[in-house]
């Protein structure tokens, strides 16, 4: 009977060694070392007597939603790297939480402490409206980042990518690429973001009346989440479904992961690719030239880092240093350019 | 309680072939001539395939490959084109299973906690956790070995917590698994940063590349689970235990059965399916991020309610959860094939699982004993 309970107790002992060891070799591995990439969209500019010249203090606060994805990290990332690069601007950042109406209460708290400029990607344009308005009223200028307010009004300086644009730029190179290679009929397919997002519908609608003026059209469109997983499930369900394909636009490159993923387990290599948003992984991919992505056309995150700058001037009430007039403009679009191996080395800093 | 034995009736797949349609003419018309003769009792023991409790699970299965013909038919007919060809035929079938494979693995584990008279919330978030965890830099610096131990061992882990938080924190299932499907989700954007995780592994990107004798490694994963769990559920005292700590814990533990231990034994099981479905993930998608494997809870519930696990717990089969995946990959595929939206899709989907429990209700429960009935009462 003694003996019978040594044993269970060895075996106790065993057992939990066994779980500590295990669970002590787990909290190692959640390091992420080694991937430095906050820095990536510094542009310090070092002429004197330019606009980066110390002024006046200011500070900035900001406001992002929480971030679920690679973009949205990679612009609370880059407004905070860029603050950092100026002496003279101090940088309050709040959490938004996770809808408008979280965000609305995060903002609040930011007004309060009486920011000199504030810095917001709203969750949501429409529904952050009257928050907007609300804060030009008490003299606090606000820099829209990417996701428009309806009211003009509500904003001091709105600065954000173009959507219509990707689609516009992604079936050019595509019809341009088709027409070089002589393809008659091409079959092309798109790989759409979160279809319930309006930046969905715009860059799909820019894709499909662009395809549209070269006489060309999408043969199936399936639309994904902005993840990997999504990305590999739809693009497996759409190469399943068109046995030949010509091109393929994939909206996002976060999901391109999965997407590149399910065309390599399908052994399918007939067609090229298209990106969007621009990261660091496509672009590298594009440049070493070995997938079937060619190309990728830019939505990028560096916008951030332009808004923080602008932000600084507004509140030191500087016009930028270029331009003839003596403020900042009132709005900005930021051009989707495309990325290709030939100028791929170019824009890897602003990869994300 | 009056009622001294446990009342869970598992039934027996083994007399399945024993009582196969052939017998079915004959003692049907042998019930038909001679009403009320022998009584209710051996009638229904013969009649039980279609009539009979031991036979429910085969005739829900029955009627689910019937709702996956119609499935099929609407596509052959949509696209004779893809269809005419054997090989993307061929192709599909595996492209289907594949597309199954992650959910099914899942569903396997939560069919377990269901009969069990649990619920599990937080599948999809332990696989996220799970994948991001196996795919650190510190992790993949271990090799493909280390990436799958620590899958495995997290999802283990977290479903361990989630057994525990229940059995002994005397939480409600749905409330404690709720709170674990935020926490994971939120431990995994923590870890990733909200980054999407690259795998530079070639061992486990290969595990979704790779093909032996033609047939996807992934499916190989998926039957290996099924199989282990079918006879974990239905040949062992294991899964004895499971229908009777689900279908009346009370009697359980009057039984004799340790109710606390075994249901953080389920909540475990399902945690462990969760990290396998991480390591077949994150290879498909050759990544893993904090988003990924959205709403798989929902998934692996619905494809186990319409596979005929009751949610109350003490009923439901591996086969029919099977099923379920797999009638909801064929539905994927069928949209995708034809190029319709998703939104379509996710009403069809919705529809689907009303369609199927409704099905389930009326025809085969009620809708028999009508029959039977109005048979006996005009001859």
């Amino acid at each position: 009977m003694t003996q019978h309970s040594r044993d269970l107790s060895r075996r106790r002992l065993l057992f939990g060694g066994a779980a500590l060891g295990a669970g002590a070799l787990l909290t190692a591995c959640t390091s992420n070392e080694a991937a430095p990439t906050a820095a990536q969209t510094k542009v310090a500019e070092a002429a004197a007597g330019g606009n980066s010249t110390p002024g006046k203090q200011v500070t900035i606060g900001f406001s992002a939603p929480a971030a679920d994805h690679g973009w949205i990290a990679a612009i609370t990332n880059n407004a905070k790297a860029q603050a950092g690069a100026y002496s003279d601007v101090k940088f309050t950042s709040v959490e938004a939480g996770a809808d408008a109406a979280a965000q609305r209460a995060a903002l609040s708290t930011l007004v309060a402490q009486k920011p000199d400029v504030i810095v917001l990607l709203p969750h949501d344009g429409k529904e952050l409206n009257a928050f907007g308005l609300e804060a030009m009223k008490a003299g606090i200028p606000v820099v829209n980042l990417d996701r428009a307010f309806p009211d003009a009004r509500a904003y001091r300086l709105q600065i954000k990518g173009d959507n219509y644009g990707m689609g516009v730029a992604a079936a050019t190179f595509i019809a341009e690429q088709l027409k070089a290679k002589g393809v008659s009929a091409p079959v092309i397919g798109e790989i759409a973001g979160m279809d319930e997002l309006e930046l969905t519908q715009e860059r799909s609608k820019g894709f499909a009346d662009t395809l549209a003026s070269y006489g060309l059209k999408v043969a199936n469109r399936r639309a994904a989440r902005f993840t990997a997983d999504s990305g590999q499930q739809e693009a497996t369900g759409l190469l399943q479904a068109l046995p030949k394909i010509d091109a393929i636009w994939n909206h996002d490159d976060d999901q391109g992961i999965g997407v590149l993923a399910a065309v390599n387990q399908a052994n399918r290599k007939e067609f090229f690719m298209v990106g969007g948003a621009g990261s660091k992984k496509a672009m590298e991919d594009i440049q070493a030239d070995n997938t079937v992505l060619k190309a990728t056309v830019t939505y990028s995150p560096s916008m951030a880092s332009s808004a923080i700058s602008l932000a600084r001037l507004i509140g030191q009430g500087k016009g930028m240093s270029d331009l003839v007039e003596l403020q900042v403009p009132k709005e900005i679009v930021l051009a989707s350019e495309t990325i290709t191996k030939e100028n791929a080395s170019n824009y890897l800093k602003l990869g994300f | 309680m009056t009622d001294s034995t446990p009342t869970a009736t598992p039934e027996r797949p083994a007399e399945l072939p024993a009582q196969s349609p052939p017998v079915d003419p004959a003692a049907t018309s042998a019930a038909a001539k001679s009403p009320g003769h022998h009584g209710a009792a051996p009638a229904t023991g013969r009649l039980s395939f279609w009539r009979g409790d031991s036979g429910e699970g085969a005739r829900r299965n029955l009627g689910l490959i019937g709702v996956l013909v119609v499935l099929v038919v609407i596509g052959i007919a949509t696209r004779p084109d893809l269809y005419g060809n054997s090989s993307w035929v061929w192709d599909n079938i595996l492209t289907i299973l594949k597309l199954a494979s992650v959910v099914g693995v899942v569903t396997v584990g939560m069919t377990f906690v269901i009969i069990g008279g649990g619920i599990d919330l937080s599948v999809g978030a332990i696989v996220a956790l799970a994948g991001v965890w196996a795919t650190t830099l510190a992790t993949q610096s271990y090799g493909a070995g280390g990436m799958i131990f620590t899958a495995l061992a997290v999802g283990l882990g977290v479903g361990l917590v989630n057994g525990l938080l229940v059995s002994y924190g005397k939480l409600v299932p749905f409330i404690a698994t709720l709170a674990m499907m935020v926490a994971a989700r939120g431990l995994a954007a923590e870890i990733s940063d909200k980054q999407t995780q690259v795998s530079g592994n070639s061992v486990i990107n290969g595990i979704a590349s790779t093909s032996p004798l033609g047939i996807p490694l992934l499916v190989y994963i998926l039957a290996a689970v099924v199989i282990a769990g079918w006879v974990l559920l239905n040949r062992t005292t294991f899964g004895r235990r499971t229908v009777a700590v689900g279908g009346n814990p009370e009697a359980a533990r009057l039984a004799g059965i340790n109710v606390r231990r075994h249901t953080v034994l389920l909540y475990a099981l399902s945690g462990l399916c969760c990290g396998i479905a991480a390591i077949m993930l994150t290879a498909q998608a050759n990544s893993a991020q904090a988003a990924m494997a959205n709403l798989y809870e929902l998934d692996a519930i619905a494809a186990a309610i319409i596979g005929g696990t009751l949610l109350s717990g003490g009923r439901g089969t591996i086969v029919g959860s099977l099923l379920g995946v797999i009638i909801f990959s064929t539905i994927t595929n069928l949209f995708a094939i034809n190029g319709l939206s998703t939104e379509a899709q996710n009403m069809v989907k919705g529809g689907i699982i009303v369609a199927a429990v409704l099905i389930q209700q009326f025809q085969f429960r009620s809708f028999t004993q009508f029959l039977g009935r109005n048979r006996l009462t005009t001859t």
